[in-house]
């Protein structure tokens, strides 16, 4: 299996994406240039957290007017695997590939620090390695991670199945002492309608072996090869 | 064609969260300026447009703020003033 790892001007978790599915997944991956018109045959294409852009006007508003982006969205549409880490998710919500918004933190500052989510869809292609309901810890690093959407979306979402991954206490309960950033709802990751988008605030990609101070989002990559490759 | 100021006032919607209108209304709070009831902080954009009248220059700005320079999930964008240059 093949990933694309898109490169804007400003990506800047764009080589630990690589280093989680080449180094320690042993997948296949290639970097696309966001101006770049083609994706090169790859199978999952993943949107790296960074500051695209600057983050100039919102985060990720400039960035889907990238070509590349053109091509992510035909690839979507074709079924295929996107993952939006961070700023990659704040880009697919601009692109509406996924809906909503995420907003400055409810704090103001931005925040790093390892912080607690429960897969609420353990059924997903991105997902199906998890235990249904488990409780596993990534790192965020944001400065606009509240996600927020109508509450008619919101429902929607929830009813669907398509909130994929919510902040928790150290209970594993999503209360507002589990949430890092207002989040509505307690979102942290969502997937599109067909879910076949995913994008997450939280970094699986530095959770991938014990040394970063924990492992539990290999198991996010290993979910994709697992579905993608059969 | 002629050429227009515009000026558009981009604001987070009612009813969500602004936590730096929140942190401001509590800054003129503390300086007496108890009347304040709510800050909204947004964005002020002027754009130098080139139009054949200020009617289209304002429809021009409204399909901007639709499709770039506002976020239709969270924010309302007003056209404050259309003015020739």
């Amino acid at each position: 299996m093949k990933f694309g790892i898109v490169v804007f001007p400003g990506s800047n978790c764009d080589e630990d994406a690589y280093h989680a599915v080449v180094d320690v997944l042993g997948a296949e991956a290639v970097y696309l240039w966001h101006k770049a018109h083609d994706l090169e045959g790859v199978d999952v294409v993943l949107l790296p957290g960074g500051f695209a852009y600057g983050d100039y006007l919102r985060a990720g508003a400039i960035a889907r007017f990238s070509p590349i982006m053109q091509e992510v969205a035909a690839h979507a549409q074709r079924g295929g695997p996107v993952i939006g880490i961070c700023n990659g998710f704040q880009i697919l919500c601009e692109a509406k590939l996924l809906p909503g918004a995420l907003l400055r933190n409810a704090g103001l500052q931005y925040i790093s620090e390892m912080v607690r989510l429960r897969v609420e869809n353990a059924d997903t292609m991105f997902t199906n390695r998890y235990e249904p309901g488990a409780i596993v810890r990534m790192p965020i690093a944001h400065g606009e991670g509240r996600y927020t959407a109508d509450t008619e979306t919101l429902d929607r979402l929830e009813g669907e199945g398509r909130v994929v991954f919510r902040y928790v206490n150290a209970v594993g309960e999503p209360d507002a002492s589990g949430n890092p950033n207002g989040s509505m709802r307690n979102i942290a990751g969502i997937v599109s309608a067909e879910g076949n988008v995913l994008g997450l605030m939280p970094h699986p990609e530095r959770a991938v072996e014990d040394v970063l101070g924990s492992h539990d989002g290999l198991a996010l990559f290993q979910s994709m090869l697992a579905r993608v490759s059969a | 064609m002629s050429r227009f100021r515009v000026s558009i006032h981009i604001v987070p919607r009612r009813g969500i969260l602004d936590p730096q209108g929140k942190a401001v209304t509590d800054a003129l709070h503390s300086l007496g300026f108890s009347a304040v009831a709510d800050t909204r902080i947004g964005r002020h954009v002027v754009l130098d447009v080139a139009a054949p009248n200020a009617a289209a220059a304002d429809t021009a700005a409204r399909e901007m703020c639709d499709k770039l320079l506002a976020n239709p999930v969270t924010e309302d964008y007003e056209i404050a003033k259309v003015e020739g240059v």
